[in-house]
């Protein structure tokens, strides 16, 4: 099973240490990854602001470099949900392109969906000890259907405590460009949702995409709370990423 | 001002900001309590879909069918382009029956069209008798936040100390008593006005007949007893059936207040008969077009199927911290930001489809399945084409498309991109000021990067 790892631009930037959790992950599970060097961005950001033509370019890059593989893995429900649900959208009106982008959908999944139902990780490399509540990201839930998927993995782990909180399905306020068009109104909705996490009282939220991340831990932080950890699923799963798989 | 003003000012208001957070979880959880009673929720969603493009396919042809049966049943049908029109139309009729006063239940189209004014104007004094809209007129015709819920931004407190205010009463602490005294203010007027506005739910094709949902009796009151019925509703409130209703209806109070069946239900077919025992000697329908004509068909199609049960904007993380007003006109919320800037203009409701987070807590909800996400982003599509966007917007996101096919230079901005952040945190793992994106840091941190991209890692590694 030859799996191609999308990072996605986020990762790549923000938290390497992801990537390579996603990595030992896969390989735990014993697929073959292969990670194209030149992989930059899925084109979300031109695409949610309305610049097709730019989402298209960067559609068909991602297409090229990964349509040979048997499956796309992305740590990301909200960059997967764009390959899977909106790349035959950008693909409209020519045909040939369209069934190429229809297939690589087709084999395009979100990291937990992915080991939990098709490469059936059973043993988890990770070691979490503590209690966590499971933020589900927009679009891996309403758009994918990831819910119980990273849960089930989660609960291989002897070491973690796993509770649900209040409004675990409602949006963070990220929203990509939103997030620093509509800074006050953003950072409000992240209010709500990290109180939220603080009623809880977990030891870590955990979630499955970067840009939630980034918002919720800036929130929690600036509301002063300096103790809950904010933390990728892959991180959690994977333990430290250096060790051997 | 604009959305984003208006919206900081909403964020300020800590009443509201509390009102609006109590508000917020009643109208979700009660929506539900009421789908969960409904054993095929989602086929009978599915089915509403289904039967409303069917209407819209050939909404011509349904519009005609209604108007032959509403017209052999006694009622005399008209159109209006536009809001002057249904203006002109209503207060034509007013003129012709020699109306002076009217009592209004809700209609959003009256609203949309400005009506109240114009009926002023013309020296027809409009009573609104929904509570919530009662309410509003009162304090100098607040405009409303919600489309059900008209007072959704109010508390009772502020509500009793407005009665107080106009009434000259003593105050009243509690809901019933002050409804109770807005039934008093009100009943008079019930009794003299000649003419009764109401707006529309549905319009039956094969009856000719108009649907009326609504939780107090004022809709009976304002449809029976006056001796002129005017309803003022749009043309794609048109359905085949009565078994077409029945599905709307097993939607409807659910997705919009949580109830299985709204308090009041009217069905309302043509005028009185000889045998009868109330009804108005006369009855019109004003159906409007305000820009809906040119939605058939076309890519914001989809968006004519709404059935104004506002569970959208209950379920939106942006309505829920900013409230209606924010909005800018009649209506809020997700089908609010497609809706204003295909009625009144695309360059003129800019920030609306922005404003969005694209979670779709909307989509998932909506009973007639719009993908409002999908209609946000074509409008945001729209924008771009037209060059509505501002120019340094443009330029970034071109830069980064242009930069993102170009890997090599990526790998180089990015790692340069990357340094620059973890310098700019100082040993810390956040910045608390970010220049390049401030308004980020205005109520958050940045988490700071790592400080080198997985890509360089990776090809160390390999
Ligand atoms: S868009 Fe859908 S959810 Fe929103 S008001 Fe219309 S029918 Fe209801």
């Amino acid at each position: 099973m030859r799996v191609g790892l999308f990072v996605t631009c986020l990762v790549d930037m923000m938290r390497p240490r992801i990537g390579f959790s996603a990595l030992k992950l896969l390989e735990s599970a014993g697929c073959e990854v292969t990670v194209p060097a030149a992989q930059t961005c899925c084109g979300q950001p031109g695409y949610n602001s309305g610049d097709r033509a730019g989402a298209l370019g960067l559609a068909e890059k991602l297409l090229t470099e990964f349509e040979n593989c048997d499956f796309v893995v992305v740590p990301s429900g909200s960059c997967a949900g764009m390959i899977r649900t909106h790349y035959a959208d950008l693909a409209k009106g020519d045909d040939a392109l369209a069934g190429r982008m229809a297939r690589l959908s087709a084999k395009t999944y979100e990291l937990t969906d992915f080991l939990a139902n098709i490469a059936k990780l059973e043993a988890v490399p990770g070691n979490f000890r503590g209690s966590i509540a499971y933020h589900d990201s927009c679009a891996g839930l309403r758009e994918l259907g990831v819910k119980a998927q990273p849960r089930a993995l989660l609960a291989k782990m002897p070491g973690v405590r796993l509770t649900e909180m209040a409004g675990a399905e409602e949006c963070c306020g990220f929203g990509g460009a939103f997030s620093v068009k509509f800074g006050e109104i953003s950072a409000a909705i992240a209010e709500r949702k990290c109180e939220g996490i603080r009623a809880a009282n977990v030891d870590a939220v955990v979630l499955g995409d970067l840009g939630c991340m980034l918002n919720i831990e800036g929130k929690l932080r600036r509301m002063g709370d300096e103790k809950t950890r904010v933390m990728h699923v892959a991180e959690v799963l994977a333990g430290d990423p250096g060790g051997k798989a | 001002m604009h959305f984003k003003a208006r919206a900081g000012q909403k964020l300020a208001d800590v009443v509201l900001q509390e009102n609006l957070r109590k508000a917020k979880s009643k109208f979700v959880d009660m929506r539900a309590r009421a789908i969960a009673e409904l054993d095929d929720f989602e086929a009978t969603r599915e089915a509403a879909k289904v039967l409303r493009d069917r209407t819209l396919d050939d909404l011509d042809l349904w519009l005609e069918r209604f108007e032959l049966e509403a017209t052999r049943r006694g009622a005399t049908v008209l159109w209006a382009k536009d809001g002057a029109e249904v203006c002109q139309r209503v207060v034509d009729i007013a003129r012709r029956h020699g109306v002076k006063k009217v009592t209004k239940s809700k209609s959003m189209l009256s609203e949309e069209a400005g009506l109240n004014q114009a009926l002023e104007d013309a020296g027809i004094q409009p009573v609104e008798t929904d509570l919530g809209e009662y309410i509003l007129q009162i304090n100098d015709n607040e405009p409303p936040s919600h489309i059900i819920a008209p007072v959704f931004h109010k508390r009772k407190e502020e509500v009793s100390a407005l009665f107080a205010r106009v009434h000259k009463l003593a105050a009243k602490t509690d809901i019933e008593a002050m409804t109770r005294e807005a039934r008093e203010v009100l009943r008079p007027h019930f009794l003299s006005a000649d003419m009764g506005i109401s707006g529309g739910n549905f319009l039956v094709a094969e009856t000719g007949s108009v649907a009326l949902v609504t939780n107090e009796g004022n809709g009976r009151m304002v449809t029976t007893l006056p001796r002129v019925h005017v309803v003022v509703t749009g043309i794609e409130k048109v359905i085949p059936t009565l078994e077409d209703l029945a599905t709307l209806m097993r939607l409807l109070p659910r997705s919009a207040t949580g109830q299985s069946i709204s308090n009041y239900f009217s069905l309302l077919t043509g005028v009185k008969h000889a045998e009868d025992q109330d009804g108005p000697a006369h009855m019109y329908f004003v159906l409007v077009d305000s820009g809906r004509a040119d939605l058939v068909g076309g890519e914001f199609a989809e968006m004519l199927r709404c059935i104004r049960c506002g569970a959208c904007m209950n379920h939106c993380p942006v309505y829920q911290a900013v409230g209606g007003h924010a909005y800018g006109w009649v209506y809020p919320g997700p089908m609010g930001s497609i809706l204003t800037p295909l009625f009144a203009g695309i360059e003129n409701a800019v920030d609306l489809p922005q404003a969005a987070t694209l979670c779709n807590q909307c989509g998932v909800v909506c009973p007639v399945k719009i993908p409002l996400p999908d209609l946000l982003r074509r409008l945001r599509e729209k924008q771009v084409e037209q060059r509505l966007r501002p120019t340094a917007e443009r330029l970034a996101l071109t830069a980064w498309a242009w930069l993102a096919r170009h890997p090599a230079l990526y790998a180089l901005a990015t790692r340069i991109g990357v340094r620059y952040l973890k310098w700019l945190a100082g040993g810390e793992d956040r910045i608390r000021v970010l220049g390049l994106a401030p308004e980020w840091t205005l109520g958050r941190d940045f988490p700071a990067p790592e400080g080198k991209t997985f890509r360089e890692l990776y090809a160390q590694k390999h």
